[in-house]
């Protein structure tokens, strides 16, 4: 899968998709792939605020537990509330409709030392050579 | 995201199919420290496993299992005499070419190891072990069968080990072997010819709640990939797909099938594990009769018992038990989304005034505390026959 050049990327997975101080926040493909089916999700409610690289959720396979950490600081205004019936959601549409929440960004600048795309792809590219080693 | 996962810093050994799991695109994890596939999304992923082998079949590689062979050494009854002694279950009931579910204990009456005792011959036993305890196992065995007339061998790594687990596991294997199948009861085991393979040992035996069979077959690689192809092969038109530990897990989970380290270990007894009727007190003296016999006594503190999650929540591993006033009173030993019942389970132990059916308790879960229910146990049991011959 394409990962979207105008998201942004952290090393533990998340991608953020920012316009000015709002932004929307998922996990990547290569995350859904790795977890396997996604059959629970834990989000905060709007109003609350997220830290960036503090966790702020979780997401569950059928055999783990992970936790989802914030790219940015801001305060959430939606989850997703379609997840909660649907979190398979997260495995066909990591990029699109199992987006996790929506947030008001503190400091947009912080969105921009992220990783880009073509840094993402080949930080996970890496991590499957390693795998497969 | 971040699953958590701490590497080992030994190098995980590998069973002679690793390349194919690699080849088929395996999620792979060390695995008592051994690299395993975990699930294969080609074969759709861990809840698609779970599920063929509930409903057709699914093949397991399950190379990392240990194996120690005890045979009699000048007299007869030497082994019978040492597998009495180190196992709790009774040997001497075994005909051959039967096999039992059965444990290694210390002199605490905790486990050492579970194991499935195989009866070869009079005085010739295969006992088939776990891969994370599989150093330990063969040297508590080996100075614990000293005083016996028996000789020990370790042949873990002599043989590539696979599982056809599922309800149309007989129709594939039929296909490959000339043993009669349907002669062979449950936890009995033959010897026949399996993809041109002479003298094979065939066990009607799993760890999924379901019919099936496993086989041991010469741990010479391309012999190994041919029998996991042929297999594969012979079941395609049943719906047969590879099928990882993750599956193995959660079907063994929902038959309440006990995991080392989680439900049994050196740390908990036969009675708190609720494995009595695989424990026979009444034969011959065995390493960890007498500490039993004490602790039934004293009574248990502890019980296994099933739960179904009341609350949104899936309990974990190691996730605490809670009382009213959110003290610890228990603790998970396994627990998973059930994909056959589509429920939230675990198994955990908790005190026998909590152990009645429908007795609510509840679990830590990130600092929540999410309701919980005691359920009748296996969560699942498979229809007593099957339809389809």
């Amino acid at each position: 899968m394409a990962y979207p050049r105008e998201f942004r990327y952290t090393k533990e997975h998340e991608w953020i998709s920012a316009k000015g101080d709002t932004a929307t926040i998922g996990i990547t493909d290569y995350a859904q792939h790795e977890l396997g089916d996604v059959v629970f999700v834990e989000l905060p409610a709007a109003g609350a605020k997220i830290t960036a690289g503090k966790t702020f959720g979780s997401v569950e396979s059928v055999k783990a537990v992970s936790e989802i950490y914030a790219p940015v600081g801001g305060e959430v205004t939606e989850a997703n509330a379609e997840l909660h019936n649907k979190p398979e959601t997260i495995n066909s549409d990591p990029h699109g409709a199992g987006w996790l929440i929506k947030v008001k960004v503190a400091s947009p600048a912080e969105v921009n030392s992220l990783m880009d795309a073509t840094a993402y792809e080949a930080y996970i590219a890496e991590k499957q050579k390693e795998a497969s080693a | 995201m971040d699953s958590g996962t701490s590497p080992l810093n030994s190098v995980p050994r590998k069973t002679p199919l690793n390349a194919v799991h690699r080849r088929l695109g395996a999620k792979m994890v060390n695995f008592g420290g051994w690299d395993m596939p975990v699930e294969y999304p080609s074969s759709g992923g861990l809840v698609a496993e779970h599920k063929s082998v509930r409903s057709a079949v699914g093949l397991f590689d399950v190379s990392h299992m240990g194996d120690i062979r005890v045979r009699s050494g000048q007299h007869p009854g030497g082994a019978l005499a040492a597998v009495q002694h180190i196992t709790m279950n009774d040997a001497s009931m075994l005909a051959v070419g039967q096999a039992h579910y059965s444990a290694m204990l210390y002199p605490e009456g905790t486990f050492v190891d579970d194991v499935i005792v195989h009866r070869l011959g009079e005085d010739d036993f295969l006992l088939v072990i776990n891969a994370g305890t599989r150093e330990k196992d063969i040297n508590w065995v080996r100075a614990n069968t000293k005083p016996f007339d028996c000789r020990v061998e370790e042949l873990g790594d002599v043989y590539t080990q696979l599982a056809i687990q599922g309800p149309k596991a007989r129709d594939v294997l039929r296909k490959l072997t000339d043993a009669n199948l349907d002669a062979l009861k449950n936890y009995w085991f033959t010897h026949g010819t399996v993809c041109g393979l002479t003298n094979t040992l065939i066990a009607r035996t799993g760890y999924t709640g379901e019919d099936g069979f496993e086989i041991y077959v010469p741990s010479d690689i391309a012999i190994s990939e041919r029998v996991w192809n042929e297999v594969l092969e012979a079941g395609k038109e049943l719906g047969i797909v590879p099928c990882g530990l993750g599956a193995r897990n959660t079907l063994r989970l929902e038959a309440k099938m006990a995991l080392y380290e989680h439900e049994i270990s050196d740390k908990i007894n036969v009675w708190e594990a609720g494995l009595d009727r695989y424990c026979k007190m009444e034969k011959s003296e065995f390493i960890g009769r007498a500490a039993l016999e004490n602790a039934r006594t004293a009574g248990r503190s502890r019980m296994l018992v099933g739960l179904e999650m009341i609350d949104r929540g899936i309990a974990r591993d190691g996730y605490r038990c809670l009382n009213e006033a959110g003290e610890a009173i228990g603790v998970v030993t396994s627990g998973s989304p059930s994909p056959t019942l589509c429920k939230n389970i675990a198994l955990a132990y908790v005190p026998p005034a909590l152990a009645a059916l429908g007795t609510v308790v509840a679990i830590e879960i990130r600092s929540q505390k999410c309701r919980a229910q005691v359920v009748p146990t296996p969560f699942y049991k498979r229809p007593k026959k099957a339809i389809a011959q």
